[in-house]
């Protein structure tokens, strides 16, 4: 067993990466320079705004002010923030771009760029830049960023959520690993709630930990909410299957999952009362501030990998797209490369514990996700995840039918015995045939 | 001559007053110009969203950029929406049980604090305590209180041996029905049981006392002359009620976002979750819609309620 304490995270994050030195003095010398050596230069008299989700880790955006204060003293363009929770980016900017008018960039959620992709600036030579620099873009990121055959917008990182488990519980079920298949994960749960420590997935309106395993369990099952022309299949018997496993699940969970929203599966696991959930870092970060006895018997783990046999999981992403509107494009531009630059993101990712990760494969290397072996399955969360959609594409119906918790509900249907299986479905495909119409 | 042409002059402007000089003058037109900002108010803040959210409803419109008129097409989803109505069953639910209950609390409640009580000042003012606090901070307060794992009224029944696992409140269609009823009705009842003791302390004593020496008992009393008295004001206090009721937001989506399973959505929490978290405008601005009808209902029983009887202005009861 692993004896990782913070301060070990952070002794060895700073051994480790050599990027992560660089701070105050010699960040401004690396800025100024790179600043010089850009290929982009921001206009005469150039200033920015942009409006970002807002933090969930102050340290990180701590370490994002810092990045910044670099980029306006190294360029001289001044950069205003504004942040908004991260549900209410996608308004604010749909309005933007429709009246022409507001931030020069936006940093929102996965389909942000794609609800007006004709709005957002072409920033295929910043990706291409990156991506030849940093060992290329993960797949996932390829698909959110492009539209057609450009980039519309820069995908930042990931925000990734997977199993949460209690190391020591595991093993008292007969499980020293944690399983990897679907049917082992099952005997697993039945397994936990013998022994008194059942786990639980959130089937309530919880955005993130809701979508997430409830898109898993479809997919995993080789489900689809639409094809790859943005037809609807929901109704299929791949769909059933998953249904009636969630099912299965369901009767092992704790009760009450059919009103958690997102923050409930974090309070259950930190006061002990659950073994098993889907979450990000954010229990194990809690856990080492204020139960660290949590926190060392805790682990995490990919999710179980369904039919397909490949991994079939939905995370978050957070892409930055510029509006055509802006009045300084090449600012905008600069400011863009200048966040993914080694020297920035390394610190910033750091400074993120592990709730947010890399698009780019040559951050694999930092030592965020290896100081700390728990953090490890986080790193590959970019390359694990499908887009939102399944097989359609990643626009603004793929997004609605996920604010609209179509698939989560479908299973809390099921789950609970509101309806049946064919019910149930038969719900779903009645709103996805709407909003894919 | 001087004096004859002043005299002139002076006639010839006060026969023919500019228009403007009317128009700052007459009487009729002084009402209007008073009339006037509360008009613009009116117009701006509340006719034209009204108009704009029934002209939406007619559209395809989406958060952030217009639509087209699309007729009643957002009506013939939500006819065969089981979720809409689900929200309509819901939110006639709440508030019915709520209203009713709140109303009989309240009543009672107003007719204790009318009694002679020591601390009846402090009292009074505790009373009021659930309608003083944000909404939200007491949406806060229930939703732990229900929590599925960590309510204190399970732990309590727990410890008391009355039970043996958690009570479900908000993961169980029903119980989390009763559950946000109840939240609201413990918001609800100070706002009826204040309004409802000024009504009463406007009941003059003398009827009292007159009623005591022919010898009508308690039951009589209230019967004959706090209930009909009171009666104006029960309209005015139950329409308001139900209004605030029928529109409840807050509590809801705190509370449950409508969960588990829609189970608890009222239409209020519906449209915002269609409008605004999905983002159709169109569809949601039409659930929203479908509420004035209901509204318009609770209004007119209220305007009836109001109307004077002829025996409160000296004249027959007949």
């Amino acid at each position: 067993m692993n004896h990782f304490t913070r301060r070990a995270l952070v002794k060895g994050g700073t051994a480790l990466g050599a990027a992560a030195a660089l701070s105050g003095p010699a960040l401004m010398d690396w800025a100024k320079a790179w600043a010089q050596n850009a290929p982009w230069k921001p206009e005469k008299g150039a200033k920015l705004a942009m409006l970002r989700w807002k933090y969930f880790v102050q340290s990180e955006d701590d370490a994002f002010v810092k990045l910044i204060a670099a980029f306006t003293k190294a360029t001289g363009v001044p950069v205003e923030i504004s942040r908004e929770s991260y549900e209410d980016v996608q308004p604010k900017a749909s309005v933007a771009a429709n009246t022409g008018t507001g931030p020069d960039l936006f940093w929102g959620l996965y389909s942000l760029p794609h609800l007006f992709p004709q709005k957002c600036m072409d920033v295929s030579d910043v990706a291409n830049y990156l991506g030849k620099k940093y060992g290329g873009w993960v797949d996932s990121a390829v698909k959110y960023g492009h539209s057609g055959n450009k980039w519309i917008c820069i995908p930042i990182c990931y925000s990734g959520a997977l199993m949460n488990y209690r190391i020591e519980a595991s093993n008292k079920a007969g499980f020293s690993k944690f399983p990897d298949k679907l049917d082992s994960f099952l005997e697993y749960t039945k397994a936990m709630k013998a022994n008194g420590l059942p786990g639980g997935f959130a089937l309530g309106h919880a955005s993130g930990d809701g979508n997430s395993w409830a898109h898993w369990c479809l997919w995993s099952h080789n489900g689809q909410t639409v094809d790859a022309q943005d037809k609807v299949i929901i109704n299929s018997p791949e769909t059933a299957k998953a249904l009636e496993y969630a099912k299965q699940l369901y009767a092992q969970m704790i009760p009450g999952t059919a009103a958690w929203n997102d923050s409930s599966n974090n309070k259950a696991f930190l006061a002990g009362e659950i073994g098993w959930t889907n979450n990000g870092i954010s229990i194990y970060v809690a856990a080492q501030k204020n139960a660290p006895k949590i926190a060392e018997d805790m682990n995490h783990a990919y999710f179980p990998i369904g039919v397909s046999g490949k991994p079939t999981e939905l995370h978050l992403m957070y892409p930055v797209l510029a509006m055509t509107y802006t009045k300084y494009p090449q600012a905008c531009k600069a400011l863009m490369a200048f966040m993914l630059e080694a020297d920035n993101f390394n610190p910033w990712i750091e400074s993120a514990k592990g709730y947010l990760t890399h698009c780019l494969n040559a951050y694999d290397k930092n030592p965020v996700w290896t100081a700390d072996p728990k953090a490890t399955p986080f790193r590959d969360v970019a390359k694990r995840t499908l887009t939102a959609g399944g097989l359609g594409s990643v626009g603004e119906k793929a997004a609605t039918a996920i604010a609209d918790f179509v698939v989560v509900d479908m299973f809390a249907n099921c789950c609970t015995g509101r309806e049946d299986v064919k019910g149930s479905i038969s719900i779903a495909e009645r709103q996805l045939k709407r909003i894919y119409r | 001559m001087t004096i004859a042409l002043g005299q002139n002059q002076g006639t010839a402007a006060l026969g023919e007053p500019g228009v403007w000089q009317r128009l700052k003058t007459n009487k009729n037109w002084l009402a209007f110009w008073f009339m006037l900002p509360t008009a613009v108010f009116l117009i701006f803040f509340l006719a034209y969203p009204l108009g704009l959210g029934i002209w939406l409803s007619f559209t395809d419109a989406r958060l952030g950029r217009g639509g087209v008129f699309v007729g009643f097409e957002n009506y013939d989803f939500l006819r065969d929406d089981p979720i809409f109505w689900l929200s309509v069953f819901n939110t006639l639910l709440y508030t019915v049980v709520a209203s009713t209950i709140k109303f009989a609390v309240g009543l009672y409640l107003a007719l204790l604090l009318n009694e002679k009580l020591p601390f009846k000042a402090v009292i009074r003012a505790v009373v009021l305590l659930p309608f003083i606090v944000p909404t939200v901070l007491s949406a806060i307060a229930f939703w732990w209180l229900f929590d599925p794992q960590f309510s204190i009224i399970s732990w309590s029944l727990k410890k008391m041996g009355l039970i043996t696992a958690n009570i479900d409140f908000l993961g169980d269609a029903w119980n989390a029905r009763w559950s946000v009823i109840f939240a609201n009705i413990w918001r609800g009842v100070p706002f009826v049981a204040i309004t409802l003791l000024a009504g009463l302390q406007t009941v003059s004593p003398s009827l009292y006392e007159a009623a005591t020496i022919d010898g009508a008992t308690t039951w009589q009393r209230f019967r004959y002359i706090t209930y009909p008295l009171l009666t104006p004001i029960i309209a005015v206090v139950m329409t308001f009620s139900v209004l605030f009721t029928f529109t409840d937001f807050q509590l809801i989506w705190v509370m449950t976002r409508g969960g588990p399973v829609n189970a608890t959505h009222l239409m209020a929490t519906f449209s915002y979750q269609r409008a605004i978290m999905s983002g159709y405008l169109g569809e949601g601005a039409a659930i929203s819609t479908a509420m004035i009808p209901f509204l318009l209902a609770a209004i007119m029983v209220s305007w009836f309620g109001l109307q004077k009887r002829k025996w409160q202005q000296g004249g027959d009861n007949d």
